[in-house]
């Protein structure tokens, strides 16, 4: 039957766009309370050195300042993420013994003005003893190694291994295997808004209320609790608006733990916000990572084994590192069936601040590697990029055992979109241009629950009022993916009614049902089914009492559309919906309608109820003798389900290649024995407008089954292909093969330089 | 040594004590609670601070606040005409040329000079204009064509 919405599908605009366009839109770095203090963090100058003491008397002196925490005011213990694995829960709010990264906070000063504060920080005398530090996570495994934390040897972290199949098996049967080997840089989350959190201690319930611009909200007052060694429930954390996040304000961070030590200490608010160079040197970024590669192949490109190791560069503490870590080995699988299948990689502590999720996080640098790896096995069988991938992928119901399920899966027509639309768009190239390809997926959600919440994954609570209209209360995050204007579609056309009927009231622990916040694009499948639920049940109510009232044989079926509801063959025969919601309310002896729905993912596997996936072109120039890469459009098939609002998923796509363009030409993290070498926003450099090539999306619709309306993941994706796509052109336009993500001019000159090489010795 | 300020913001004139320190950005959003401004980097590298001042697109964050005494500032509070949206930003919003919303005050007042001063930009004109200002979310793609929409628009008004 063919689905018929009226809000679902149509391009909407944003429904924060009046806030965040005139000014209104409070962020939390907007926010101030009367009386309120300015909380500034010293921070260690070294990368790995015990804490001898620390002398905070002369600051103590200095007027206007009202409190200094250090390690020894925390009351709690260690935090983290894994809570599963309390071995895994590493993060403290102060440093304690000793310091781990260079730019971890030691100590916090509460004052009455941010310039006192940071005069106060100068005051305070920190008694170090330098230890050796390691920054390399080849070197972090050697015996002799420095250890980062005491109790895990060889600075081992975290190992996974998944297989499936047989691998040695496989390669024995393969016509032509391949080895190939790369790094993969680390790359910084830079959101326009720092982390900053404003915590207010109420002294006569001994609560805390804390705003903080962070994507989930639960997991901070975890955190919060874990860390203040207080009640979860006796923490209330409110999200305003938040000004990006993209994986990297998933942890609870020292702005909220510290602001909230201060408030209970001082009884006053306290505000902190990180500068741009405390976010960057502080604050979480995408794993580096060294990756070997080998993959096996049938002569006609079939692909009959892969095998995988890594070794990733986790930096101080776990964060959702450990979580990347094992979805490196899931993604670079996608969207293909791999018979024999090994992956076994481990993180290392360094001394570098830590790394995390950050969008399209566990598929990003392997997806590079098995994407470009790929590419030339296809040139070395003398087999074309797209045939190669239309040889290998999944079909619906593919499983890869013990670990996913593939549902629907619109791949194949998406490279059959993309086969067809490519021979119109860029019928032929010049000379030193090429075209790459790159085949993506991504997860909907993670089913793995290594936070050990005991809640849903996500709830939602609608209210009908007598005149109809609506309020939603959820807990999901909207961080600028767009989540609160598909949250109030999904509302809307379950309910059969305007996006104007409903209030929604997002992202606050005291007044909305848990969800577990915005990461690997869970929001739209995981809430929007806990929304659908809640809207269907008050829906059910109101379908029902119109049967009754029309008295139709009970077999005719009834719909909820365009503020009637009717029967849907007879349409003239119906109500409106205000009216039917006023005689329930009557029925329900007048309390409003309310109805609760939450979402768990069930026999789906280890990974994701659904995954969006399709597959990515880019045409590039490639300059032979300066090295410049130049990016000239970028041509994208996607099947993510049915498209809830096409025009925000447009624009996540634009952002994911954007941010996916920057990984390989232009961001990096240099790194010299733990110091970021570029902590601003002048030396880390992310794509300009003018460097920005077209992006022309293309939809395959399927439908999921597991998502509302059969929506799944979307646009977080088209991140990972970006590089590879990109790394592919160049290789169709060079031969240049690269052995790292980074395709700076140096990098590109010298690989052509490889090719050219290479290829005169064949001669 | 606190020095008086006087200058027009958002066509009121105001007259306020300030230590002379401080950066306009730093009064704009401290002492007239007019927050919609925000900065992102600090070293006046990422334009989200931008105001209009006499006509002139400006970086809050890299003037003192005493150098804006005796002039017109607006702000992206002052854009909206009552309840109603400026063209400006309702392109925006129908656009998708914005996500997060913590650069679009800064895109939008650039975006406000470009177009008082070249009614008809090529996206070429905007690039060049624009090149300063960074975005995290969006790409710049579609802010772009919410400029190329708000100059039909404003055209359309006329």
């Amino acid at each position: 039957m063919k689905r018929e919405y009226s809000i679902i599908g149509k391009p909407t605009g944003n429904v924060d766009g009046a806030a965040k366009t005139t000014g209104e839109a409070k962020y939390c770095f907007d926010m101030s309370l009367p009386n309120q203090l300015y909380g500034k963090h010293l921070r260690s100058p070294y990368a790995h050195a015990r804490i001898l003491s620390i002398d905070t008397s002369e600051a103590e002196k200095l007027q206007g300042v009202k409190a200094i925490i250090t390690g020894k005011d925390v009351p709690g213990g260690k935090w983290g993420l894994w809570r599963r694995f309390r071995e895994l829960c590493d993060q403290i709010a102060l440093a304690d013994d000793k310091v781990r990264f260079i730019g971890e906070p030691v100590a916090c000063v509460a004052a009455t003005t941010k310039d006192i504060a940071e005069q106060a920080i100068e005051l305070i005398n920190v008694e170090y003893e330098p230890l050796p530090g390691v920054f390399d996570p080849l070197e972090a495994i050697k015996d002799d190694a420095p250890l980062v934390h005491d109790d895990f040897e060889n600075n081992i972290n975290a190992t996974r291994h998944i297989e499936w199949g047989n691998v040695d098996e496989g390669f024995a049967q393969a016509d032509y295997t391949r080895e190939d080997k790369f790094t993969c840089f680390p790359q910084a989350v830079a959101s326009m808004e720092v982390h900053n959190s404003l915590a207010s201690y109420d002294k006569g319930s001994k609560r805390l209320t804390v705003w903080s611009s962070t994507q989930s909200p639960y997991y901070l007052q975890l955190g919060l609790a874990d860390a203040l060694k207080m009640r979860e429930g006796d923490i209330r954390v409110i999200k305003p608006h938040v000004g990006g996040g993209f994986g990297g304000k998933n942890s609870t961070m020292p702005d909220s733990t510290s602001a909230a030590l201060l408030s209970m200490k001082t009884g006053r608010p306290v505000k902190i916000v990180f500068n741009r160079e405390e976010e960057f040197i502080s604050t979480e970024h995408r794993t580096g990572m060294h990756v070997a590669l080998k993959i096996g192949l049938k002569k006609d490109g079939k692909i009959v084994a892969r095998e995988c190791k890594v070794i990733t560069d986790g930096g101080a503490y776990t964060g959702l590192g450990a979580t990347a870590l094992y979805l490196s080995g899931i993604f670079q699988t996608f969207p293909y069936k791999i018979p024999n299948y090994r992956y076994d990689a481990f993180r290392t502590y360094t001394n570098k601040v830590w790394a995390t999720s950050v969008r399209g996080f566990g598929a990003t640098p392997t997806v590079y590697c098995a994407e470009s790896q790929l590419d030339r096995a296809a040139k070395d069988l003398g087999i074309d990029p797209l045939q190669i991938r239309k040889m290998n992928v999944m079909e619906p119901g593919y499983e890869a055992p013990g670990q996913y399920k593939v549902d629907s899966c619109g791949i194949m027509p998406c490279i059959e979109k993309m086969e067809k639309r490519i021979k119109e768009k860029w019928p032929k190239v010049e000379e030193n241009e090429g075209i790459g390809f790159s085949a993506f997926a991504y997860m909907s959600g993670g089913i793995f629950n290594w936070i050990d919440t005991p809640y849903a994954y996500s709830g939602a609570r609608v209210q009908v009022n007598i005149d109809g209209t609506v309020d939603l209360f959820t807990q999901a995050s909207d961080i600028g993916q767009g989540h609160n204007t598909v949250s109030v579609m999904i509302c809307a056309e379950e309910l059969g009614i305007g996006m104007e009927d409903i209030r929604l009231h997002p992202a606050d622990t005291a007044t909305t049902p848990v969800d577990l916040g915005a990461w690997g694009s869970r929001e739209t499948l995981m809430n929007g089914n806990a929304i659908k639920m809640a809207a269907g049940q008050i829906k059910q109510k109101l379908v029902d009492l119109a049967r009754a009232k029309l008295g139709e044989n009970i077999a005719y079926d009834l719909v909820a559309k365009d503020k009637r509801i009717y029967l849907e063959l007879r349409p003239e025969r119906g109500f409106s919906y205000y009216d039917i919601v006023r005689d329930a309310i009557k029925l329900n002896d007048g309390e409003p309608l309310i109805g609760t729905g939450h979402y768990t993912p069930h026999n789906k596997g280890m990974i994701s109820p659904a995954y969006g996936m399709g597959i990515m072109a880019i045409k590039a120039k490639v300059d032979k003798e300066i090295g410049h890469i130049e990016p000239q459009g970028v041509l994208i098939v996607h099947d993510c389900g049915q498209e809830i609002n096409p025009l925000g998923a447009r624009g996540q796509v634009e952002g994911s290649v954007h941010m996916g363009l920057g990984y390989c030409l232009c961001e990096d993290m240099p790194n010299d024995n733990g110091m970021l070498l570029n902590p601003s926003m002048n030396d880390y450099k992310i794509v300009r407008q003018r460097d920005m090539p077209q992006i022309e999306l293309m939809d395959v619709p399927t439908y999921e089954a597991e998502g509302p309306f059969g929506a799944k993941e979307a646009a977080e994706a088209t991140i990972a292909p970006t590089a590879p796509a990109l790394a592919n052109a160049v290789f169709a336009a060079t031969g240049a093969e690269f052995d790292s993500n980074v395709l700076k001019p140096e990098k590109v000159l010298k690989a052509i330089r490889a090719a050219e090489a290479k290829k005169a010795q064949k001669k | 040594m606190k020095q008086i300020l006087q200058f027009t913001v958002n066509g009121e004139p105001r007259e306020l004590l300030i230590d002379p320190k401080k950066f306009l950005v730093e009064v704009l959003r401290e002492d007239l609670g007019l927050t919609g401004t925000h900065w992102a980097c600090d070293t006046g590298a990422c334009c989200c601070c931008t105001v209009i001042m006499d006509g002139k697109a400006v970086k809050s964050c890299s003037i003192l606040a005493m150098q804006a005494n005796g002039r017109e500032v607006t702000t992206i509070e002052g854009l909206a005409d009552g309840p109603n949206l400026h063209p400006i930003q309702q392109a925006f919003i129908d656009n998708w040329a914005l996500q997060c919303g913590f650069c679009s005050s800064g895109q939008i007042m650039a975006a406000k000079a470009l177009l008082d001063e070249n009614p008809s930009p090529t996206r070429e004109d905007i690039q060049l204009q624009m090149d300063g200002h960074l975005c995290r979310c969006t790409g710049f793609n579609m802010i772009q064509e919410a400029i190329l929409d708000a100059a039909e628009r404003l055209k359309g008004q006329k």
